[in-house]
């Protein structure tokens, strides 16, 4: 019983963290999609929600105006990031686009260390941390905050793809440019939605994973490979697959710290990501294909 | 409406079309026909703007547009039909067809009118309302080109860029096709661009119609001149010598 109650525990938590690596996973997803780049510079909004959050409580706004800063900061570097560096490259090889993805993440997480210096900074709890017991294990209030969001936004994004003629616009163009841009689609402007759709939502993960884990200027790297991990075990082009994955290696993380060492917590993603790149490249959730040529 | 003069378009290092100059006059079905390589698609292409030209002029009821990216062009109303259909094989057919009127959407007498076109195309191919919900990848080859062309209505083009529409297909259903190319010049006063390997079948839709070869026109006139031209009929319509000297 106690062995369950332990699971039920690890369980709980690894779907918290799992629901922020689906949440990055899903802006790796979004970029990838529009553009056929794997974008590392994903970890870096997620840091700057965190640290930019922080920033403007000091400020003394209230929380819920300080985020909404926190995300225009990110969505506005995002829209910077893909106007200098992504748009002007006509015919680069992805190869060259993924080093200059490095590249602007090495620079914002410089510019953040300049900005907010090398100490972690934490971001109080948004609605205090008095633990609530379910069963025999405990959540804080933050764990619900992190799964109402999450929900929230992967049911925003289904709206926004499956109902909007944007967001529709939007899979066309990620099936095949050329034929989107017959339509009348602005195929450009697509690149810059998913930059600005893909650094919000990272920047909302870093946001209400940061009372949880503090915040540094280089707490993107591991959390962006992490994502990056979601986004590969649920195949990039399967949205639903990114979120399950995520929450998979959330779980099997928690677990595998729980019962073997916590210091193996981060070998345990980057096992199942070596695994996955080697028996299936394409994600575990991918169907046969139903269509015909 | 359409007119181009002295167009020069490279891939890359390759120099695809020679000083190409052609025209089409309102309510025209003008076919272009040529073998494989010639640069039919890429003349195509260039009109639609995804492969701009080096040097030369298209100009659209007397606007050039050589410069302007492919949404521009659509947005004047000039759709392109894509060779291969290229539709959205993973969305729904009526995803497609809303995504054909994309421009449409900005205002609301613009999303009314994506309606009618939508029961329009509707009339034209029952099939594809039959298959609204299906995603486009699981039709039929014919049924994606009828998905292609209802796609490119959707716009309400004034000008249809038709790209090998007979590609791959089953007589009966390229008839089909040719027989609502022919309706919509008659109904809708729909001008026509049609590029095709299969010449007799396009020349015999055609009011006139350009030869292309290694990307020079090397050949215009009426459609029935050409369906009659002992070059043509040796070069694309596919009688060789002797089958010409016994008639």
């Amino acid at each position: 019983m106690e062995a369950f109650g332990e699971i039920f525990q690890y369980i709980l938590s690894g779907f918290s963290t799992g629901a922020i690596y689906a949440l990055i996973g899903f802006g790796f997803a979004v970029i990838y999609n529009s553009t056929g780049i794997i974008n590392f510079a994903q970890g870096e909004f997620v840091m700057l929600g965190g640290l930019a959050t922080i920033f403007f409580i000091n400020m003394n706004f209230p929380l819920p105006v300080s985020v909404i800063f926190a995300i225009a900061t990110a969505t506005l570097t995002g829209v910077v990031f893909e106007r200098l560096a992504i748009r002007p490259l006509k015919n680069a090889t992805p190869l060259n686009l993924v080093l200059i993805t490095i590249g602007a993440s090495i620079l914002i997480r410089g510019g953040a260390m300049l900005m907010w210096g090398k100490d972690t900074h934490v971001l109080p709890s948004f609605s205090g941390s008095d633990p609530i017991y379910i069963a025999d294990a405990t959540i804080l209030p933050q764990h619900l905050w992190i799964f109402s969001i999450t929900v929230l936004i992967i049911a925003a994004s289904r709206m926004f793809f499956n109902r909007s003629i944007t967001g529709k616009a939007m899979r066309a163009c990620a099936y095949n440019r050329e034929a989107a841009g017959l339509v009348g689609i602005d195929v450009k402007k697509m690149v810059l939605f998913s930059f600005i759709i893909s650094s919000a939502i990272g920047s909302l993960a870093g946001i209400i994973i940061a009372p949880l884990t503090m915040s540094s200027y280089d707490v993107g790297v591991m959390l962006g490979l992490k994502g990056f991990c979601a986004a590969i075990i649920g195949g990039m082009s399967n949205g639903a697959g990114t979120v399950i994955g995520g929450l998979l290696l959330g779980i099997l993380e928690s677990l595998g710290a729980g019962f073997i060492s916590a210091s193996y917590k981060d070998a345990i993603a980057f096992i199942i990501l070596l695994l996955i790149l080697f028996f299936r490249p394409e994600g575990i959730f991918r169907k046969d294909e139903t269509e015909r040529v | 409406m359409l007119v181009i003069k002295n167009l020069n378009t490279y891939y890359g290092q390759v120099h695809v079309l020679k000083n190409v100059s052609l025209h089409l006059r309102e309510g025209e079905i003008v076919a272009l026909i040529g073998a494989n390589g010639a640069g039919k698609t890429t003349l195509l292409n260039t009109v639609s703007g995804i492969t701009p030209a080096r040097s030369g002029i298209v100009s659209y009821r007397g606007l050039p547009v050589q410069d302007l990216p492919p949404h521009r062009i659509v947005g004047l109303g000039v759709s392109q039909v894509p060779e291969g259909r290229q539709v959205f094989k993973p969305l729904v057919v009526e995803e497609n067809l809303e995504l054909g009127a994309y421009l449409l959407h900005r205002n609301k007498e613009g999303k009314e009118e994506a309606k009618k076109n939508l029961q329009m195309v509707y009339e034209l191919f029952p099939v594809l309302a039959e298959r609204r919900r299906q995603p486009a990848g699981t039709l039929s080859g014919g049924e994606q080109q009828m998905l292609a062309v209802g796609r490119a209505l959707m716009a309400g083009p004034r000008l249809l860029l038709l790209d090998e529409p007979s590609m791959g297909l089953a007589p009966l259903i390229v008839q089909e096709i040719f027989r609502v190319i022919r309706s919509l010049v008659e109904e809708r006063k729909t001008t026509i661009l049609i590029v095709e390997q299969n010449a007799k079948a396009a020349l015999n839709l055609a009011d006139r119609g350009y030869v292309l070869d290694t990307g020079k026109i090397i050949m215009e006139g009426a459609a029935s001149d050409l369906l009659v031209n002992r070059d043509v009929q040796r070069a694309y319509l596919g009688r060789d010598k002797k089958e010409i000297w016994e008639r």
